[in-house]
This record gives C-alpha cells, structure tokens and sequence, in this order.
C-alpha cells in the first residue's frame, strides 16, 4: 500500500517524518550547511551563527506546565541552544482562526514574552495572519531565532566529533511532556506536568566547564529513541543504554504503563541530551546544581559494537535494540 | 511457546531471549489477536466507517492493521469518523451522546477482552442505547492450543496466558497436559514472572513429569472469574471460527446469541466482496504465527514488509512476532 | 490482549471505582469483580477491574523471585 496522503504519523518525529524531510531535502539548497540539525550554522564576515524555524499547532493551547506560547519559545531557544549558540533573536509568525478570543490571545503573547525574558533573548519581528473558522485551530505559531557561536563549539550540533567511550548524559525525567498532553485528552488524571522549558542558561554552564562535549541535541518529538538512533546510524556507532539509569517519574511510569507507552519514544521540551568525552562528570556535576538538572544522570555510553544501533541493557540484563516508531504512540490494551 | 501477545512483548521487551541458554528455545504462538484474525475484519471495520452515519470507536491496536486495500488508519486520514478508544466504555459513552448515529466498536481478543464486550452490550441493553453496535471477531485459547499440537508443531511446553487465565482459571489448559503429555504453566507478565514460569517448565520437562502450574497465582485463581465468565456466556456462545496460519478450528470462536444480535454491527453495512490480496503472496504470518517459522525466515520481513508498510497482521500489532523481532532482535547481539 | 496493570482502590460508587496507578488516576469499572474494597489492588483491563490480587500470593511469590535472582543464569 503506497501512502499518498499525508496522515498523523507524519508529524510524529519518528520515521515517516524522516520520510517527508526528505522532500525538502531533495529539493532545497541548505547552503553547505550540515543537514538534519536542530539549527543550520553557517559562518558570515561577522563570525558562526545558528538559524533555525519551528511551526507550534499544539491544542488545546494550554497544557499541565505550559501554553502554546511558552512552547513556541523555548522551543526554538533550545534548538539554538543544543547546537551550541547563544539564543540572541526571535521572530513569531502567528495564524489565528476566526472566533479567537482575543483575551487568550493575549494570555499566549504575555506568556512568550515572559519565557523570553526568562530565556534572555528578545523577540523582534512577526507577522500575523486570520484564517476563516475551521482552517486551523485557534492559533499556530511560527518562531525562527538566531543565535551566535564560537568555532569551537561548531560541530556539537552535527556529532562528527562523538566517539566510542563518550558518555551519554541526559538533564532529567522523561516522558513528562508528551504525558501532559494526552492527558488532557483523555480520561486519565494525574499530576504529570510538562518539562517545558528554555535550557540556554544550563547548557551555557555545561559549554564553560571543559571542551569534553561533543553532541548536543533536545529530545522533543520521538523522544530520547529518535535521537539517539539517529545519532548512533549518523556516526556508525553504537549507543548503550542502562534502563536503570534513566530517569522517570513514578506517575510518568504509570500512566506509560496503563497505555502501553514506552517512555523513551514520548517527547520532552526541557530535556537536553549531551554526548561527552573525557571530564563528563564535571558537566554531570553541574548540570545537577543547575535548577534545570537536579535528576541528571549518565544514561549510556557510545560502544565500538552493534555500529550504527541504540541497544538498552534491560533491568534485568537483557539486550534489546530500541528503533523509532513509524508514527505516533497510540493506546494499546494488547 | 507462549501463546500470549503481552508475553511474546514482554520477553522481546525484557531482552530474555539474550538471558537463557541455547538448551531453551522460545516459540512465539498465536497469541495476538489482531493477528490471527481475517484481514476481511478490516474490510468489514472500514465498510463500516464508510457507512452514512456512523462512528466507528476503535481500539488502538487495531487501527494500522492491513487490511485487503486499506486500513482503519488511511480512511481516518481520508476524513471518516474514526475515533481511538482506550476502552469499550468510552464508546457506550459516545452512543450515549450521539444518539442520532450509530457507535460500532470492533471487538477482538480472547477471554480477557470477550467479558468487556458482553458487560458492555448487557449495559446498552440495560441502559435501551439501540445505536450500540460491536463488530465481533473474539476467540478463545484451548482449541488453537491444542490444534497446534495435533498439527504436528513441536514443542515441550506452553507459557499459559496469564491474563485469559485470571477470566478463564486454570482447568481449561488440564486437558492439555493430559492428553498431549506437555507441561504447561500459568504465568504473569513480569520479567521475572516469566523466568520463574520457564524455570518451571524446565523442571518439569527434565524430570519427565509434565503438569500444570500456576506461576501468576497472585492474579489467577484456579476457577477463575466465574462473574466474567457467566457474562461472557450470557452475551456469546461459542462457534467455528477462521485463525490466520490455522484456517477454521472448531468451537474457537464467539458468536452474539440470538436475543444480542440486534447489537450484531453485521446488520448495518453491506459485505465487501471477499477477494485474494496480491499482497499478500510471500507473506508467511500463517506459518510465524504457529511457531514453524520465524520471521527471519520471511523474505518479506524488513524488505517489503516493514513497520511503515506493513504486509502482515503480525509486523503491524506490536505484539505481533514480526513487529516485536522487528522493534527489539532483528539483530544478533 | 493482555496489558493489565495492578491499580489501588481509592474509593467505590456502585459499579465504579476511582483506581491510582502510581500517581495517575481512572474510573474504572468493577461490575466483573466482587467483595472488593478501599485499598484491595486489582487488575484493570481496558477500563474494566477483572481482578483482585492476593496479597499473601503476591508476597509469596516476590519471595520467590528474591531466591531466584540470587541465582545465577548460566550461558
């Protein structure tokens, strides 16, 4: 069955979505840039910068620790951040369905300028469209940011620097955000609240402590899975896994476990993933001081083995190989 | 062999295969539901979506599964009313509220899940909901266990489903160990449940004493949940029923009884005509699923056949032997 | 179809029951289950309890599990 249509799984992070980027890829020109990273770095006369867009159609616009706007904020402040920029500029693009109260709209706009004052960087330029009732819904946003950075720290975005022996650190809890969510839409109650947040300030801590890192990149959609398969087939490596190690709430485990979610596939917006070579624990150290890191741990480790392939050692000491999904998680009872 | 789609899972999920010694082989059986039932049910699942008026409430297992052109997926893409459900309550509760259209839930699976259908038929039935309609292809476990063996697939022992067991009790699997002579162990979902249920089975294997045990009895009692089975057998009564790799087993299946069949969803569509798929020429779910291959032996899987494009039930529900080999062991470690 | 999960019972309404599984909550549906109470833990499947778990086979069995994890597996 050939897929002709576009459908929801194309929006899911997982494979079919590498599928559909292959349609800009095929026919944009990126400019040498190194493709598929959070953000295109490129140098000018005026030094390395980062640029980078992200669209937000998230509904409802509120969830359990965050809004749309809030989202549409860190968001593109994180995909700067991971790539080893500091965030200087946003812009934000937003369409607005017929009928929208222009009270939350406002509540939205107070909330992204909030963020932003707490992410240190300003949003400078927008633009704004109304669509007729049912052409989108209630609001989507559009942010595109850019950001500054050192040679140095050039190729943390793409990992051609990752090596066997580097360490695999990640900043907290998983599985929050995309929980948050679904829960709002369904009939499961539980405290779980997004981990939405902007994370330059913990990164910037992490790049000053040594040159040891040397890949970056935040597990939003498709979860921690997408990018550490991605990252393992881009540098035909393997990447080890200790299920133990990674960090997850008791009621994140619960709700995964009545649905039948696996938490390394559920997205996050304030989880970071850092690959670090030799002096990994002192970016450990500090990410755990950080308000933003307090769970951080060391998750894994890239291997000379199972090239190109992320392998989780179970809690009880099986091997299994963790792929990306083809789409979205749905509910299962099997 | 477990016959159980959580166990066959929870063993790829716990990465148990890698932990047992090359003396013990662990078979995968017909224990996913979503497999071994008829791709027709599909058809029949999207007919009626494509029926003026309906809803059609789905379980998520069900919604990419194959079917001979399309799946539920592809039509809920192309604009039918096609809602995922976590449970048969929620749509009773979405009849509730549209009472000018009719609310058909696809009912599939084995004991665990017949109860739920029949409980939530008795309460439309209670409650006078005449736009509740469920699309049954439910089955239950000992015939196919025991036409497995009479089929000639060897094995020395059964992993028993836990959770058909906790509805059924442990007395349907005795004719088993009796009249085939093979162990048999009740077992629960944990990893640890499941070694302990292999190492069970081990002993009994190795002192030439097959019997049947129950490793889950934190959860199974040996009588079972008699409230849910008498549900069950108020609503369904048992029928032949067609398993994918089986062809027709006797009495395996479960059928309306005559006073329910106003809650048949067979009434309300008109029956796709019944064609052979070329599709699925190569696909050998037939044989995966009774245990006589695996799906490295298929020279679809990971070719054609792949989670994205699935040819076979058994890569699309993910408890199906070729998702989970697919997802977690399609590669030596 | 299987995925059943223990969830504790924190309170009854006729055939309805609010259940916890480690911090997330449901109404759930207990009409297949009897003689259940405020703090039993029971199985929930697809909306639906269809189980209580006994406590003393519960320990019993975990007691197990310590002895055999005590052991090791040979390959």
């Amino acid at each position: 069955m050939s897929l002709n249509l576009v459908n929801m799984d194309h929006g899911s992070g997982g494979k079919l979505t590498q599928n559909l980027i292959k349609i800009f890829t095929n026919y944009f020109d990126n400019n040498g840039s190194e493709s598929m990273t959070d953000s295109a770095v490129f140098k000018n006369n005026t030094g390395i910068s980062a640029f980078t867009t992200d669209s937000y159609v998230i509904n409802p616009l509120d969830f359990p620790g965050g809004d749309i706007g809030k989202l549409a904020v860190c968001g593109t402040v994180n995909d700067l951040a991971v790539s080893g920029a500091v965030p200087m500029y946003l812009s934000c693009a937003f369409i607005l369905e017929e009928g929208l109260e222009i009270e939350k709209l406002k509540e939205i706009v107070k909330s992204m300028a909030e963020t932003a004052k707490r992410a240190n960087v300003k949003i400078i330029t927008g633009d704004t469209k109304v669509v007729e009732k049912g052409a989108c819904d209630r609001m989507f946003i559009n942010t595109a940011g850019v950001g500054f950075l050192e040679e140095k720290h050039r190729a943390i975005g793409s990992g051609i620097d990752v090596k066997a022996g580097d360490k695999i650190l990640i900043n907290g809890n998983i599985g929050d955000h995309g929980l948050a969510v679904l829960s709002i839409r369904n009939s499961f109650s539980n405290t779980i609240k997004s981990d939405c947040a902007p994370l330059n300030d913990l990164i910037k801590s992490c790049l000053k402590v040594n040159n040891s890192i040397n890949f970056m990149r935040d597990a939003t959609r498709g979860g921690l899975a997408a990018v550490l398969t991605e990252l393992a087939d881009k540098v035909n490596l393997g990447i080890s896994l200790e299920e133990k190690s990674i960090p997850l709430a008791e009621n994140t485990r619960g709700l995964c476990e009545f649905l039948g979610f696996d938490p390394l596939h559920l997205a996050n917006e304030g989880k970071v993933i850092i690959v670090a070579g030799e002096g990994w624990e002192d970016i450990l150290e500090v990410m755990k001081s950080h308000p933003l890191g307090i769970n951080s741990s060391v998750i894994g480790t890239v291997v000379e083995k199972h090239h190109g392939k992320l392998v989780l050692k179970t809690e009880i000491g099986g091997n299994r190989i963790i792929d990306i999904p083809a789409g979205i998680q749905l509910p299962r009872i099997c | 062999m477990e016959v159980c789609g959580g166990h066959t899972m929870c063993i790829h999920k716990f990465g148990i295969p890698s932990l047992l010694p090359k003396t013990i082989k662990l078979l995968s059986g017909p224990g996913c539901p979503v497999c071994v039932t008829s791709r027709y049910f599909i058809d029949d699942a999207v007919e009626c979506s494509r029926t003026d008026g309906v809803i059609l409430t789905t379980l998520g297992d069900l919604i990419r599964v194959p079917g001979t052109e399309t799946s539920l997926y592809r039509e809920k893409s192309a604009g039918r009313d096609i809602r995922i459900v976590y449970s048969v309550l929620e749509a009773i509760q979405i009849a509730k509220d549209n009472k000018d259209k009719k609310i058909v839930f696809p009912g599939i699976g084995f004991e665990t899940t017949a109860p739920l259908s029949a409980a939530a038929i008795l309460q439309a039935k209670k409650e006078g909901l005449s736009n509740f309609y469920i699309l049954s292809a439910h089955k239950v476990m000992p015939p196919v266990m025991k036409a497995l063996i009479t089929e000639g697939v060897k094995i020395d022992g059964y992993i028993c489903p836990g959770h058909v067991s906790v509805i059924t009790g442990t007395n349907i699997y005795k004719s088993i160990v009796e009249d085939f002579g093979l162990a048999c162990v009740v077992s629960g979902f944990e990893p640890l449940d499941i070694l302990q249920s292999i190492f069970m089975l081990v002993n009994q294997i190795e002192k030439g004493q097959p019997a049947l045990e129950n490793q889950y009895s934190r959860a199974v009692k040996t009588e079972g949940n008699k409230k849910a089975q008498e549900i069950m057998y108020k609503v369904f009564e048992p029928a032949d029923d067609w398993w994918r790799g089986m062809g027709t087993i006797p009495m395996s299946g479960l059928s309306l009884r005559k006073e329910f069949k106003s809650f048949d969803a067979r009434q309300i569509f008109k029956p796709v005509k019944r064609t052979e798929s070329e599709k699925e020429k190569g696909c050998i779910c037939g044989n995966i699923l009774k245990g006589l291959k695996t799906p490295a032996d298929c020279s679809l899987f990971n070719t054609i056949c792949t989670p994205i494009d699935p040819v076979g039930a058994c890569m699309v529900s993910g408890e199906g032997s070729c998702a989970t080999w697919y997802r977690y062991a399609r590669e030596a470690i | 179809m299987c995925l059943s999960i223990p969830a504790e019972i924190l309170s009854i309404n006729n055939s309805m029951a609010e259940v916890s599984v480690g911090g997330t909550r449901y109404n759930a549906n207990i009409e297949l289950v009897e003689n259940v109470n405020i703090g039993d833990f029971i199985l929930i499947h697809s909306g639906y309890g269809i189980a209580k778990i006994d406590e003393a086979e519960a320990i019993d069995t975990l007691n197990l599990m310590q002895e055999i994890k005590k052991k090791e597996l040979r390959s």
